[in-house]
This record gives C-alpha cells, sequence and structure tokens, in this order.
C-alpha cells in the first residue's frame, strides 16, 4: 500500500472507533421570542427505533429560536398535512406544525415530513428525504432539522454538521490526546487520532472530507492532513521549529499556517496540488493563527508586531497587514463569520479572555462570553451561532453561543478535557 | 544521579584512611628491635593507593548543577531573570566541557492566552535560553528547541501558583 508510508508511528490510528466519551449538552438562555412550534411523532416503520421527530425538535430547541410543545399537551397527532387541524394548533398559540412519516423505499428508507402553517392551514415545504440505511436515519433527522431552520429563518440550519475537537484524559505522563469527530448534537463521536504526545488545531477541509491537525513526533511537530474517508495520514509538514495553526482556503486549494524555521513564526500559504509554499508575513514578531476571508483574498492573522497580541489583517498576495483591533490589552485567534462581515476572537481586558465579535466595518467590539480563560472561537456554518472553548467548573468543556448573546449551549465530556472545537462546513 | 560519584569518593577516603593505619606496620624495621605491637604482625598490605584527584568533587559539584534545569518567565515574556543565569552557567559550562553532548530545550506556556500564540511564545523562551547558550559558545549543534505551548502543563491548576510554574524552559540533556 503506497500511503503506508505516511502513516506515522506515534499517531495511533484504529479504524474510526467509536469513543467511549459522548459529549452532553446543557442550553442555557433562548432567543427573545422564540417561534411557537410542534414537531408530531412520526408514524414509523418499526426497524427504525429513532425517535426522528425527537431529534429534530432537540435540534430546533438548542439552537435558542424554537419553542417545541410538549407531546402530553399535544391534541392530536397527526402524520399527514389532510390529518391537520389547524385551528387546534393555533389555539394553542403554535404557529407551525411538523408532521411526517418513516417507511421503506425501495434503495432502504425515507422520511416524507410536512411543514404547516396553523395560521393559514396551508403546507410550507414537503420533502423526502432518503436513507440507504437504518444508521444514516439520525442524518435524515438532522436534516430535517435544517430544511425547517432555513425555511423558517432565513438562514441556513447546521444540524446536519460534525464537530471536530480534541479531548485530553489523564495526568502529566499519563495524558493521552484524542482528535474526535462528532455529529453536532454530540452524538456519535469518533476518535480519529490518538497520541500522548499533544494533538492540536483541527481545521476541516471545506468539502470536510479531510482534517488538518497538528501532532507531536519525536521531539517535533508536524501537520497533518487526515482523510477521514480512508483514515490515511499524510504528514504535510514537519519543519525545524513550530509547525503550527492550519487553515484551508475556502476552495480547498491551498492551506494557510504557521512555520518557524526561517527564524521566528510567520505564516506560509502551501498549494496543496503541487506542494510548494511561500512566506505571506515576514516580522520577528510572533505571526500566527491564520483565518482565510470566506470570499478567499485575505487573512487575519495574530501577530504582537505592536508589542502585545492583537488581530492584523493581509492580503494573500502579500503587502502591509492593517492592523484590526485596537480595544483590549490583546486580540487573539481570529475567525471570520460566512459573510465576512465580522470576526469572532479572543479578547483580554481586565484579566478575562472572552469571546469577542468585532464587526469590520465600524470596528465595534462587543463581548459574547464572561471569561475567564475562553478561547478557539468559531462560527458554526450559518454564522448565527459561535463556538468555543472555555474551563468550566469540572474541566475544560465546550461551550456554544448565538451571535446576539442569548443562547448559550455548553458541551461537556463525562471525563477528561475537550477543547479546540471545529465546526465542519455544510455539505453542499 | 550524585550517587555514582560517592561511590568513588568514599572509596578513595577508605583507602587513604587504612594507607595511614597501616604505616607503623609497613615500616617495622626501622630499628634493630622490633616495634612491639598488641598484634602479632600479619602482612596486610593493602593495595596500591589510589591517587585522589579533586576533580571528582568538581564534578560532583557541576553535576549538581544541572540538576537545576527549569528557567521561569514573566507572563507573556521571554526574559531570563538575573536568578536563572547559574543555571546558564552550568549548562554552558557542561556542553562546553562535552562536546558530544546534546539539551533539547523545551519551551512552555501557561493556559492563557491562545494556544498556537503559546506555542509561539513558548519558542520565544526557548530561543531566548539557546541565544544565552550559544553567547557562552556552546555550538548551535548541541541545541535543539521545541514548544509544547501550554499544552504539557507541569500543573494542571488555574491559579497564578500554577502559572508560574507553567511558564518555563526545560532543559533536556540527551
Amino acid at each position: 500500500m503506497k500511503s503506508i508510508r505516511y502513516w506515522t508511528a506515534l499517531l495511533l490510528l484504529a479504524a474510526f472507533p467509536a469513543a467511549h466519551a459522548e459529549l452532553e449538552i446543557t442550553v442555557t438562555g433562548g432567543a427573545e421570542a422564540p417561534l411557537p412550534i410542534a414537531i408530531v411523532p412520526f408514524s414509523q416503520v418499526p426497524d427504525v427505533q429513532l425517535d426522528i421527530a425527537q431529534v429534530v425538535e432537540n435540534d430546533l430547541v438548542r439552537s435558542g429560536r424554537f419553542r417545541a410543545l410538549p407531546r402530553r399537551d399535544m391534541l392530536q397527532r397527526p402524520n399527514t398535512p389532510a390529518q391537520v387541524d389547524a385551528a387546534t394548533w393555533r389555539a394553542q398559540g403554535i404557529d407551525n406544525v411538523v408532521v411526517g412519516q418513516v417507511a421503506r423505499s425501495d434503495t432502504g428508507y425515507f422520511a416524507r415530513f410536512f411543514l404547516i402553517d396553523s395560521i393559514s392551514g396551508q403546507q410550507i415545504m414537503g420533502y423526502d428525504v432518503p436513507a440507504r440505511s437504518i444508521d444514516q436515519m439520525r442524518y435524515v433527522a438532522h436534516q430535517i432539522a435544517d430544511l425547517i431552520y432555513e425555511k423558517l429563518l432565513g438562514q441556513p440550519g447546521y444540524f446536519n454538521t460534525k464537530i471536530a475537537y480534541v479531548s485530553a484524559t489523564g495526568l502529566s505522563h499519563q495524558r493521552t490526546f484524542q482528535l474526535i469527530v462528532a455529529d453536532s448534537d454530540g452524538e456519535n463521536p469518533r476518535v480519529v487520532a490518538t497520541s500522548r504526545e499533544p494533538l492540536m488545531s483541527p481545521a476541516w477541509s471545506p468539502d470536510r472530507k479531510q482534517l488538518a491537525y497538528v501532532g507531536y513526533e519525536r521531539g517535533r511537530s508536524a501537520v497533518y492532513l487526515h482523510t477521514l474517508a480512508t483514515g490515511e495520514v499524510k504528514r504535510l509538514v514537519s519543519e525545524r521549529g513550530i509547525n503550527g495553526s492550519p487553515v484551508f482556503s475556502p476552495d480547498g486549494r491551498y492551506l494557510a499556517l504557521t512555520l518557524s524555521f526561517e527564524n521566528n513564526p510567520d505564516i506560509y500559504i502551501i498549494d496543496l496540488r503541487s506542494g510548494t509554499r511561500r512566506r505571506l508575513t515576514d516580522h520577528y514578531g510572533i505571526d500566527t493563527e491564520p483565518a482565510w476571508s470566506p470570499d478567499g483574498t485575505k487573512i487575519a492573522f495574530t501577530s504582537d508586531r505592536g508589542g502585545q497580541p492583537q488581530i492584523y489583517e493581509i492580503g494573500i498576495e502579500g503587502g502591509d497587514p492593517r492592523r484590526l483591533t485596537f480595544q483590549g490589552r490583546q486580540n487573539l485567534r481570529p475567525s471570520y463569520s460566512p459573510d465576512g462581515r465580522s470576526l469572532v476572537l479572543v479578547n483580554l481586558e481586565g484579566g478575562r479572555y472572552r469571546i469577542g465579535l468585532l464587526d469590520l466595518a465600524t470596528g465595534d467590539m462587543r463581548l459574547l462570553s464572561d471569561g475567564p480563560l475562553d478561547e478557539s472561537p468559531s462560527f458554526a456554518p450559518g454564522g448565527a451561532v459561535v463556538i468555543y472553548a472555555t474551563q468550566g467548573a469540572r474541566g475544560a468543556e465546550l461551550a456554544t453561543v448565538s451571535v446576539d448573546g442569548r443562547v448559550r449551549q455548553s458541551l461537556r465530556q463525562a471525563s477528561g478535557d475537550v477543547r479546540e472545537p471545529a465546526w465542519s462546513p455544510l455539505i453542499r | 544521579m550524585n550517587g555514582k560519584y560517592w561511590v568513588p569518593a568514599v572509596i578513595s577516603v577508605a583507602l587513604m584512611l587504612g594507607a595511614c593505619g597501616s604505616t607503623k606496620e609497613r615500616n617495622p624495621a626501622g630499628g634493630t628491635v622490633p616495634t612491639q605491637t598488641s598484634e602479632p604482625y600479619t602482612d596486610r598490605i593493602a593495595p596500591a593507593p589510589a591517587p585522589v584527584d579533586g576533580s571528582y568533587d568538581a564534578a560532583a559539584a557541576a553535576e549538581r548543577a544541572l540538576s537545576t534545569n527549569i528557567i521561569y518567565f514573566d507572563f507573556d515574556d521571554s526574559t531570563i531573570k538575573p536568578e536563572y543565569q547559574g543555571v546558564i552557567d552550568a549548562f554552558a559550562s557542561y556542553l562546553n566541557a562535552n562536546p558530544t553532548a546534546r539539551v533539547r530545550l523545551e519551551g512552555h506556556a501557561d493556559e492563557r492566552g491562545t494556544r498556537e500564540y503559546n506555542v509561539g511564545l513558548g519558542e520565544r523562551r526557548a530561543n531566548a535560553v539557546q541565544s544565552a547558550l550559544l553567547a557562552k559558545g556552546v555550538s548551535a549543534q548541541q541545541i535543539s528547541v521545541i514548544s509544547y505551548g501550554e499544552e504539557r502543563p507541569a500543573d494542571p491548576g488555574h491559579d497564578e501558583a500554577a502559572w508560574a510554574k507553567n511558564r518555563r524552559v526545560q532543559i533536556i540533556r540527551q
């Protein structure tokens, strides 16, 4: 097998085994006026055990944008639009009703669902969502949640996505690092890589087929490319010094990263097809943590060239970087919103590291979290939610916050620290 | 670590004491009258005295100096404080005296700030130690540098006491 030389001795890669610890999700807060909705239990063929409607409801409610009618309060349980008595739901203050069925098809299964406006009694949306096998039904449910979310809120749903993160368990020499990929609701965690040495900075390729990350091997760091479907690992670069902060370009052709072999940390761009690379920044300060703008033309990064770490922006052809942050003692680790209009970053002021949202047009900064040790922020696809890592009372955990700051979720692993979340792109 | 130098030192002292104690017996025929001893004469001549070299003590001292191999830093800072000059001097002497010896400088940061920036900071600290060693004449070939950022804390706590222990460069002999 030709790819065998890319496999590394210290990164023990099992065949995508299930991780034993799932993320537990807690939601706090909510939108000022969440949309009332009823997700009626679907009629399902008996071999499909998963409660599809419940998964859809959990997704929508966790977003903080919806309020779901409890099942015990449902006066009827229709499965088709014809069975829906709009007035009944309207009387309970429910604007939208979701009904559906799960049935067999020639190629597997499908869920047929309808979204009904109880004011007009009309169908707003209806789809057959296919699955080739039973284990795909959870993704069918997430897809339904995505479709409803987008139809009612006008923004893409982000439920049929994955989250990559790093888990660290055990202390000092017994510490084990794992790179894990789970569904957006924390289910189905899968171990992608395990190491006794630190694993860091996972980043998704835009087609979500690959993860780039940082590992250490025999006293050296390296940036690896892991192909999820095959488990193939390629050591992309392992120069003397730092090999860090990988991030894919929006078109997936390039990788920006931090290297220090030419004396101090600077930003480089690697062409993933040709393997050629070029240096983008050149300063004796620390330049690191590049983020690619969604239009592919700019890179924001952390630099302490001015004395303290602050955020700068540079065109991908180079030139003079422009400083973007002026509020706060330090600002670090930027990440662009999907529309390119804002950055999330880590802001230090008054001894607290908090997640900040910087409006690139106005320069206004809004703090989204309380700190004191928050880090690794990035947007969920769609841009309504920011995910980050925080130090909880029982260890390091992940958290999400809506961009208006109102809805928060914590994602905790029962044992060990979880950190460095990276939300996958949407499937296109 | 120091123990292996203690053993020859103790043996040497024992040999010296033994040599002194046996002087009379080794030269019993100084005059015509045999020297009266409380014990019958037996041939207890010790093996040839081992030369005692004071450098054993120097080696032990040098080894002791190398036992302090961690240099601590202030927050977001890579300046080597004067109190650690002795550590630099000890390792510079060791490396200069042992041209085949090598050290790895592991740079670390506390958990505050972002992970990749802290990798940069850890490297900057390790580079500061490297520069100090090079300035003392150590060959660059004898030094390697790696930064773990905040990934390998010495103290897993979340307060200033823990952070102070984590902002460090560890000099590892290889």
